[in-house]
């Protein structure tokens, strides 16, 4: 029999085989999932920024038409408070602790005072949805408003309101890292130094689907299951039972379907889902709740909300000598799952940068404010940190009158493999900087740019490049390494891969896609391993009754630890199928290859037993090894040794309307290096929506709260500006490909890279092109029209 | 995002209509398109009891020219205008304006009656209508009746529509030979809507010295205006870049400019001059053209 090679699936750019389902509306989505007896829920959330609840009355409602119950928080006596999934104190030995978190508690339903605008205090449950929505109208809280204070520099300033008892001076934790003397050192010695005030904006994740959970309470068997838009049911189900409910984890399934975007915003145990699993159980019937889009924009997790001092210590050679940064970060007005992670251990480490540095030193005073909470969004801590340094960088080239791509070059780490160890703990696993940034200048034709440029200048044309050479921290993450951080769960992930008797493979992964392709890439990479057609291959996530206990996505970890974890299983089913192989063939096992998909005597392709007949031999043991078990299915828990560290160089030309203060983007360019790449389509994709979201956070994003009222004041769509299409370029991207050591298969990891990147990147250009008016910084974003103006008209006025 | 309940009505024609609007009176709104009023309704911030839908009602919608005018029906939607080819002809700058309305979803759906009716301080048609001088035609229990556009605009989302009538018509008066008009916007990052909108029409004789110009202002205020003050500027004067220059600095005079998240009034009233400007001298160089 002639075997057939299979061409390698690895690498190739095949469509995405969910796509048809999502794009002709047969996804099926948590609001999708249609139970007998169903209830639905609405909550009543605080109209105040930060009120006292003197009474609650909800007799009204109780009489409105259709209503089944309401509930307040006094009703939920027993249930505990969301956790922190993230310690940050001295007794438990976590690296850089000045001060220790403050853990506030979170009721589900706050029973005493309201902290931010749309913090539930009720929840009412109907037979219908517009029951339940009129319903809430009906339910009249006496509020007592009090002081509030949503500004991040702000909250720890005496006078301000209190929020919490427990959190003295709005202060929840103090942190620092790197080496505070050594730092004070470099920049007494240092030839210029420059510091600039740097805002970080709040973003609102704005997925596509808004958050949706049902909860069915079984009287049957008493088990609870709960469809929930997540990026992690197990870290949901583990969260909400233990911490919460004190439910026994294996009598809940939590259920993620096909989820619509998450960007971080979909990691986090929520309210709602704790309130309908505990009212499930209460009323025995299934409850429903879907967010509107107002509430999408008033409770999702917000993300960013930093202001940072930074200063840059520079020899007169442009070598860095120093960096010092001290930043104020909004964690909102409660600490989100992952709140504390995000702004110290997924921030301060990744000041080093692709430079080496003389020394750095960082701290971060984390503060609590009347705001909804701050968590992981798209890139959670690396975007800020990169902002921050690839501004101050630029900033000191401009003070140096240097070059800003001269003075990157002078900067760069040495191209290495295996280990950078940097001055913020991170040890770098590979990095070759100066390449992506030579192919990035030369795609770009640097010095021919900067000569248009000159010319345009002279035409009275504000024209600007700007760049930025990131550093991302992403596989999230090596369980112990984590752990002595302040994690409260391990970050490995699972993978169960069951060969059918037919040969037919499904997947069982822990990582969840909500955009992401997993259906795609995971499929390809298994019969790439296998050499079996595609449509052979099922990938099965997101049902805590279905896959192993896995850790879910966010931080660019799926490929690179989900992806590991099957590899794993798959090479144990291709051992065990040498033995079953070796048994049929009768040869030792220890002889046999795989090849072609296909066992095979080493060399002699004659003498194979293909794929399908050692699966089918596996269920049908009759010719079959003694002291070997029957079935074909094995399950691996991948636990990285360490985080990989994709980087790349982009570079971004923008010209801005003297009149207006308009920015357009002309060119948008990126080399980025994320290691081996499984499907370069969907890289491709991952990196374009990325530049887009970071293009946002620098032009258009940002979520404004009134200062007097504590009003979220960009709570819709109609306000709150994302980036659209018509703003962006046609990308010129291209990769450098430097596999890290870390995985066997070489992924890094591409999921956040634009995001990091393109911000930075597009305020850089925007300073460049304002630069022959005397604007050397600007300190908030975004960069709208009225800011780069007024930063114009402010320069023409000190001349 | 669920409205609060209302009853639905479908008339089948204007009378029908009217009957309606003079019994349910405060509790009714107009149900025009609703690109407005439904998300409005959905946020529950309006809860109209009952919604009177001119859907359904004949002769409301499509455009119509005669010598002198444009009759549009109010019903007719943006995008109907942006693609007639009446209107491309005889007043291209309607489907210049149409053209740059929210987006296509809203185009397709929204209705120019609607937009004048509901009177959002940030639409894009006021300040269209003020340059051309259109009159807008309202139907009440006493028949119709013309109100003039510098009568129709009263304050924020206020018009001189009466409480039993509903807009009907819109005539926008054709521009004589020598005229050119345009509109330029600066839009709203999120919405679209105009942060600012400055819609020029100017007449040019032979000799290019400008005998008639409108110039209406959008987004700024609580309301659309005239800029009477560039209008004044212009007329007379040859329109050289300096000309324009000049009237166009009044474009803020008489706009009650308010401050929002896209501007401070400082940096608006400096969009309504750069934006006059730029309509402006786009208006001269059609009507050369």
């Amino acid at each position: 029999m002639a075997t057939v090679v299979q061409e390698r699936l690895f690498g190739k750019a095949i469509k995405r085989r969910e796509d048809p389902r999502f794009i002709t509306g047969r996804g099926q989505y948590v609001d999708d999932v249609k139970l007998p007896g169903m209830t639905y829920a609405a909550f009543v959330r605080s109209p105040h920024a930060h009120a006292r609840i003197r009474r609650i009355d909800t007799s009204g409602a109780l009489k409105h038409p259709g209503v089944v119950a309401v509930f307040t928080g006094k009703d939920m006596a027993g249930v505990n408070s969301l956790p922190c999934g993230w310690d940050l104190r001295k007794e438990k030995n976590i690296p850089g602790v000045v001060q220790d978190l403050a853990m506030v508690p979170h009721m589900p339903l706050t029973a005493d005072v309201a902290r931010h605008v749309g913090d539930p205090v009720a929840v009412v449950i109907a037979e219908s949805q517009a029951a339940a929505v009129d319903a809430v109208d009906r339910v009249k809280v006496d509020w007592e408003p009090l002081p509030s204070v949503t500004v991040t520099d702000r909250a720890a300033r005496s006078g301000a309101p209190q929020i919490h008892t427990g959190a003295p001076g709005n202060v929840a934790f103090k942190w620092e890292i790197g080496d505070r003397s050594a730092t004070d050192a470099a920049f007494k010695g240092a030839a210029t130094t420059v510091k600039k005030r740097i805002l970080n904006q709040r973003l609102v994740a704005n997925a596509m689907e808004p958050r949706a959970c049902i909860a069915r309470f079984d009287t049957a068997t008493g088990e609870l299951t709960l469809w929930v838009t997540s990026q992690n049911p197990h870290v949901h189900r583990l969260l909400m039972c233990a911490f919460v409910l004190g439910i026994p984890e294996h009598k809940v399934r939590v259920i993620a379907p096909d989820v619509g975007g998450g960007f971080g915003s979909k990691i986090f145990l929520y309210n709602e889902e704790v309130v309908c699993s505990w009212v499930a159980r209460q009323l025995k019937r299934p409850v429903r709740w879907t967010a509107t889009r107002r509430e999408a924009y008033l409770t999702d997790a917000h993300g960013r909300d930093h202001v940072t001092d930074a200063e840059l210590a520079l020899g007169r050679d442009g070598k860095i000598l120093g960096l010092r940064v001290k930043t104020t970060a909004n964690l909102g007005a409660y600490l989100s799952t992952f709140a504390p992670a995000i702004p110290t251990f997924l921030y301060g480490t990744l000041l080093n940068g692709v430079y080496t540095i003389g020394a750095i030193h960082c701290e971060v005073t984390g503060v609590f404010t009347n705001t909804t909470a701050v968590d992981a969004y798209r890139g959670a801590g690396r975007p800020e940190a990169c902002y921050v340094l690839e501004r101050i960088v630029e900033a000191g080239a401009r003070a140096l009158g240097m070059d800003v791509a001269e003075l990157r070059k002078k900067n760069f780490i040495p191209k290495f493999s295996g280990a950078f160890q940097t001055l913020v703990a991170v040890s770098y696993d590979s990095g070759d900087y100066a390449a992506a940034f030579d192919r990035l200048l030369q795609m770009l034709n640097y010095r021919k740019f900067r000569a248009e440029q000159e010319a345009a200048r002279k035409q009275g044309r504000l024209l600007g490049i700007g760049f930025s050479t990131y550093i991302e921290a992403c596989s999230i993450a090596p369980s112990k390494l984590v752990g002595a951080l302040g994690a409260g769960a391990g970050l490995y992930e699972s993978a169960k891969v069951r060969v059918h008797p037919t040969g037919g493979v499904t997947v069982y992964t822990g990582s969840h896609s909500h955009g992401q392709g997993h259906e795609t890439t995971f499929a390809q990479l298994v019969a790439d391993e296998l050499q079996i057609p595609i449509e052979q291959v099922e990938i099965v996530h997101g049902d805590t009754g279905a896959i192993p206990f896995g850790m879910g996505t966010y931080g660019s970890r799926s490929a690179s630890v989900g992806g590991t974890a099957i590899l794993m299983s798959l090479n144990k089913i291709k051992e065990k199928g040498k033995r079953i192989a070796a048994h049929l063939l009768e040869a030792s096992a220890n002889d046999i290859e795989y090849v072609n998909g296909q066992f095979q005597v080493k060399g002699v392709p004659s003498k194979a037993v293909p794929f399908g007949a050692v699966s089918l031999t596996a269920y049908v043991p009759h010719k079959y090894p003694d002291n070997l078990e029957p079935g074909l299915e094995e399950t691996s828990f991948y636990d990285p040794s360490n985080f990989c560290f994709p980087f790349g160089a982009h570079a971004c030309v923008v010209e801005v309307d003297r009149d207006t203060g308009a920015v357009q983007i002309q060119r948008y360019l990126a080399v980025d290096d994320v290691g081996k790449v499984i499907n370069p389509m969907i890289v491709d994709g991952m990196v374009h929506g990325g530049i887009a979201q970071g293009v946002g956070q620098a032009l258009c994003e940002g979520a404004v709260y009134d200062e007097g009222s504590g009003q979220l004041v960009t709570g819709s769509m109609m306000d709150y500006a994302l980036p659209k299409a018509d703003m962006l370029p046609l990308y010129e991207t291209d990769r450098t490909v430097t596999p890290t050591p870390v995985n066997p298969m070489g992924i890094k990891g591409a999921g956040e890279t634009g995001t990091i990147a393109a911000t930075p990147t597009v305020v850089n250009a925007v300073i460049d092109a304002l630069a022959p008016l005397g604007v050397d910084h600007i300190e908030a974003m975004p960069l709208t029209s009225e800011r780069v103006w007024k930063a114009i008209q402010a320069a023409k006025a000190k001349r | 995002m669920y409205p609060a309940a209302f009853d639905y009505h479908a008339p089948k024609n204007v009378k029908e209509a009217l009957g309606l609007l003079g019994k349910l009176k405060d509790d009714a709104k107009i149900l025009a398109g609703g690109h407005s009023l439904i998300p409005m309704m959905k946020l529950r911030l309006a809860q109209p009891k009952h919604l009177i839908d001119l859907g359904k009602v004949p002769g409301l919608s499509g455009i119509k020219a005669d010598g002198k005018a444009l009759a549009i029906g109010a019903m007719t939607t943006h995008w109907e205008i942006e693609s007639s080819s009446a209107v491309k002809s005889k007043l291209p700058v309607l489907a210049e304006v149409a053209s740059v309305i929210g987006d296509p979803a809203v185009r397709n759906k929204g209705t120019i009656g609607g937009s004048l009716a509901h009177a959002d301080p940030a639409a894009d048609w006021p300040a269209a209508m003020i340059a051309l001088g259109a009159e807008m035609v309202c139907e009440g229990p006493k028949g119709k009746r013309k109100v003039g556009v510098d009568q129709w605009f009263l304050g924020l989302m206020a018009t001189a529509l009466k409480e039993r009538e509903l807009l009907a018509q819109v005539r926008v008066p054709l521009l004589p030979a020598g005229s050119g008009a345009a509109y330029m916007k600066f839009p709203h990052p999120a919405s679209r809507f105009a942060v600012v909108g400055v819609c020029a029409a100017v007449t040019l004789d032979k000799q290019g010295v400008c005998t008639k110009a409108g110039v209406g202002v959008t987004g700024a205020g609580t309301k659309a205006v005239r800029a009477k003050g560039v209008e004044a500027a212009l007329v007379g004067k040859r329109l050289d870049p300096a000309a324009i220059e000049a009237a166009a600095q009044k474009a803020a005079d008489g706009v009650d400019v308010q401050a929002d998240l896209q501007g401070s009034v400082e940096y608006k009233s400096h969009l309504c001059r750069v934006f006059a400007k730029r309509a402006i001298t786009e208006a001269v160089k059609r009507a050369g053209a």
